[in-house]
């Protein structure tokens, strides 16, 4: 680990990623995530700065977890810009997840820009002997 | 849309072979900025935290993507003519044993001046934090201030 205090933050470029897929005009960007697991579960932790708990949508179906988050603009019509490093639009990021989680335990929260999503695993199936029959 | 410095590639004007390319760039970046969100070309990143100043009449405005810190991390102090942000943003460490899979999000130090394009009221200087974006709204000075001018 490196240590904290030392660490200066890398500033990113926030990249557009829009694909010809999108059916919504406007900008698309990648979220940073962190993933984690453990025996009990997967843990997905997403930045999504300006992101509303109204805007933010989660879907999982079969294996495929979607991130779905849009910002409103912040700046009112009156504004010009001086200086323009980031521009605001939907966040979005798609994973595959490799075992089957529990779809009716799955815990979300989003504080200050920051969503942490909480897959739980599913109990193991207990195996079963199929019996062929002869014929 | 091309970032800006691409934009601002210089004008070799005599004996180049890429002129018409050249040119067929700008038009298309012409086309492209006629057809999208209107914004000015874009600045690419410099320092962290990614920052927008944007004015009106009366204000100027700083924004900042910041997701995830408290705003007892966060310092702003502010001159009349410049102001600097800086903190540390923190990611707590899992308690149980975990195995990353992924691990994009960034913790460490950060400091950033800003220098304003006009004089600001100190006293006035406000500062909002929400959803991960800090907000700052300095206002004008007086001198700053477009004048209304009555025709007599």
């Amino acid at each position: 680990m490196t240590d904290i205090n030392s660490k200066e933050i890398q500033a990113r470029e926030k990249k557009d990623v829009s694909t010809p897929e999108q059916t919504k005009p406007g900008l698309l960007f990648t979220p940073a995530v962190d993933i984690f697991e453990n025996d009990q579960g997967l843990t997905v932790v997403a930045d999504l700065p300006g992101v509303k708990p109204q805007n933010l949508g989660i879907d999982l179906r079969k294996d495929t977890l979607s991130i779905i988050g849009d910002v409103e603009s912040p700046e009112s019509p009156g504004e010009t810009d001086h200086i323009r490093e980031f521009r605001t639009g939907r966040f979005f990021r798609q994973f595959t997840l490799s075992e089957v989680v529990d779809q009716n335990k799955i815990e979300a929260s989003l504080k200050n820009g920051v969503l942490r999503l909480r897959l739980h695993k599913v109990e193991k199936a207990v195996p079963r002997k199929i019996a062929v029959q002869a014929g | 849309m091309f970032p800006k410095r691409f934009i601002d590639f210089p004008d070799w004007n005599v004996g180049n072979p890429f002129l018409d390319f050249e040119r067929m760039r700008r038009d298309m970046n012409r086309l492209a900025e006629g057809f999208g969100s209107g914004l000015p070309s874009f600045s690419t990143a410099g320092v962290f935290p990614l920052t927008n100043v944007t004015e009106d009449n009366n204000n100027y405005y700083v924004r900042a993507e910041l997701p995830g810190m408290n705003t007892r991390d966060i310092e702003i102090s502010a001159t009349d003519s410049s102001l600097s942000i800086s903190g540390q943003r923190i990611i707590a460490e899992e308690k149980d044993h975990v195995r990353y899979h992924r691990r994009e999000r960034e913790a460490g130090n950060f400091s950033r001046m800003i220098s304003l394009p006009g004089s600001v009221d100190t006293d006035k200087v406000e500062a909002s934090f929400m959803d991960g974006i800090l907000k700052i709204v300095l206002p004008k000075s007086e001198a700053m201030k477009p004048k209304r001018i009555e025709v007599k």
